[in-house]
């Protein structure tokens, strides 16, 4: 199953757009401190949770800032403090953010972010594209994409889980697709606060360390030797993510008897099991590339999706399994890598051998509407021309669209 | 080609930005939500302001709908403003001959497909409701909706207006507006 919307569900129905479905969350996980700085398609978020703080159903601190490197900043310290703290951004504000990132992951203090995804200028444009979310995958944060206002909301619970996790303690971002989910109104299932209290209690503020007047020493941000930054920071980093794996299959699991919805923690895989081709999406789109696998399964194509709601940690296992043994690979990207490609596709390149076929298709960007139709024959050439001329290797390919230059 | 499970049905609503189209189309989804089914509202973003043509989109469903492209075309298209249909080729938004037009008119206007009218201007003049200098087209539109589709119950878009519109007095004028949308919707 992609979307888990139809699980047997416990909790309030209620209908809301994916940016106030985050706001809800962040709610119900009772955080004690939010910065932001308000920059389209997130603003619905941070909009939200000021009005929430406002009229004291959420007790926090709301810190208005200059800039998202103050934003990111402000929870860093906040974190550090002891506070379960959130932020949100989108595009330009999340690279604002870029060098405040890599301190608030290799400080190792547990934080959440949502990144609504959006374009990057110029040209100046507002709409959806992975690109700038991507672009943070080397800095140390768990990275999760939702398909879903459901999803989003549920990432959003379990990124506190997770982040905060003793053998995991790192920031952790939430991935939606900008309007596409931020703007868009979908029925949830909101779950009971006494349950989520029980599953999520609060932070212990000791867990890494505390910053406090009188409180202990703590040396932070100093000036170690090269080896201990290689072995002790760097390596040890990294060995977490790698429990993070773990964290994230114990989290959802445990989220699943809350609320009976039952997510494959890090990929999941719709069709898979006899499939001898493979697609590969993130994010909200990937509804519409199912659509597409069970148009192409009617023609009589045994083909399948993998759908990646966390790229890090790297799901190179998890993927792996699934590789093993089809005869082709494509994977969408609505994101790039100038001189490069596609992300995705770049990255799971390495995992297909190369008597396999593969493409990597790069679509969608700026919010380009990618229908189920345009999903359903891109996919079908490539597995019919793998049938007909052996396996191909395509790394990049640019889908473009007729669309007569826009509207 | 039908894409999507069978009883999906997708909505295009043409309007002026500040008739509220975005809103009625969150409240259609509100609506099918209160009646059980699956529903996804989704704006149009990006040249929404006073005036321009904004689209919106709704889908409805039995079932949670999990595609989040664009409607390109209607099983029921909503226009909020006769005009609008001089400067839009609606053959290009409607699903097929079944496809349903609705229109604010006060007379009948010939489009080709199975057109309903209802004189949504009328009836918000005749109530007052008027919001920032505009008229609210969108709640008398909803009743015809309704009554024409079948997709939603009127119980479920009156409860609904509660919950997003405003208060009071204002409210009520809005239930006020579902009601005669409802019962003042003619056929060709």
């Amino acid at each position: 199953m992609i979307n888990q919307q139809n699980m047997i569900n416990r909790g309030v129905r209620r209908i809301m757009v994916g940016d106030h479905a985050v706001a809800e969350a962040v709610k119900m996980a009772r955080v004690n401190v939010v910065s932001a700085y308000p920059i389209t398609p997130q603003t619905l978020i941070v909009e939200r949770l000021s009005e929430i703080i406002d009229r004291g159903e959420l007790k926090a601190d709301f810190i208005r800032v200059e800039s998202e490197f103050a934003a990111l900043a402000s929870v860093y310290g906040a974190s550090a403090a002891g506070a379960r703290a959130f932020t949100a951004t989108s595009s330009h504000g999340l690279f604002y953010m870029y060098e405040m990132l890599w301190w608030a992951a290799a400080s190792r203090l547990p934080l959440v972010m949502a990144v609504v995804t959006r374009a990057l200028g110029p040209p100046w444009n507002i709409h959806d594209e992975h690109t700038d979310l991507l672009a943070i995958r080397d800095s140390g944060w768990i990275i999760g994409m939702a398909s879903s206002v459901q999803e989003a909301f549920d990432m959003t619970l379990t990124a506190f889980r997770i982040s905060e996790d003793e053998r995991v303690l790192l920031p952790v971002a939430v991935g939606l697709d900008g309007f596409v989910l931020s703007h868009t109104t979908e029925p949830i299932y909101i779950p009971y606060q006494e349950d989520v209290d029980a599953w999520l209690p609060p932070r212990n503020p000791k867990v890494p360390y505390v910053i406090e007047p009188g409180g202990e020493p703590v040396t932070l941000g100093n000036l170690p030797k090269s080896d201990l930054y290689h072995e002790l920071h760097k390596a040890y980093m990294d060995e977490s993510m790698g429990e993070a794996k773990r964290v994230i299959t114990e989290a959802y699991n445990e989220y699943s008897k809350l609320t009976g919805r039952d997510y494959e923690p890090l990929i999941e895989c719709y069709r898979c099991s006899d499939a001898k081709y493979l697609a590969v999406t993130m994010g909200a789109w990937s509804g519409d590339a199912e659509i597409a696998i069970d148009e192409l399964r009617n023609e009589g194509y045994q083909v399948g999706l993998i759908r990646i709601r966390y790229i890090r940690p790297f799901p190179d296992d998890e993927l792996l399994e699934r590789i093993n043994g089809v005869k082709g690979v494509i994977v969408f990207d609505r994101d790039y890598s100038m001189g490069f490609g596609g992300i995705l596709a770049g990255e799971l390149m390495g995992l297909v051998p190369s008597n396999v076929s593969f493409k990597g298709v790069v679509a969608g960007l700026a919010g380009v509407d990618v229908s189920p139709s345009e999903f359903q024959t891109i996919i079908r050439d490539f597995i019919n021309n793998t049938e007909i001329n052996g396996a191909m290797r395509v790394r990049r390919w640019w889908y473009i669209p007729n669309t007569n230059g826009g509207d | 080609m039908q894409m999507l499970i069978s009883d999906t049905r997708e909505l295009i609503i043409l309007g002026r930005g500040g008739q509220g189209g975005v809103t009625a189309a969150r409240i259609i989804v509100s609506a099918a939500a209160k009646d059980g089914k699956w529903g996804q509202a989704i704006p149009e973003f990006g040249a929404e302001r006073r005036g321009a043509i904004v689209k919106s989109y709704a889908r409805i469903s039995s079932k949670p709908i999990i595609s989040h492209s664009g409607v390109k075309k209607a099983d029921v298209l909503l226009i909020l403003s006769p005009n609008i249909l001089s400067l839009v080729n609606i053959n290009e938004l409607m699903k097929g001959q079944d496809s349903v037009v609705i229109i604010n008119s006060p007379t009948l206007i010939r489009t080709g497909y199975r057109t309903y009218w209802v004189d949504a201007t009328g009836i918000s003049e005749k109530l007052g409701l008027v919001m920032a200098g505009w008229h609210i087209v969108s709640t008398p539109m909803l009743g015809a909706f309704v009554r024409i589709t079948g997709l939603v119950t009127l119980d479920s878009v009156i409860s609904s207006i509660r919950e997003f519109i405003g208060s009071g007095e204002y409210v009520k004028l809005n239930i006020e507006a579902v009601k005669m949308g409802y019962s003042m919707v003619k056929g060709d």
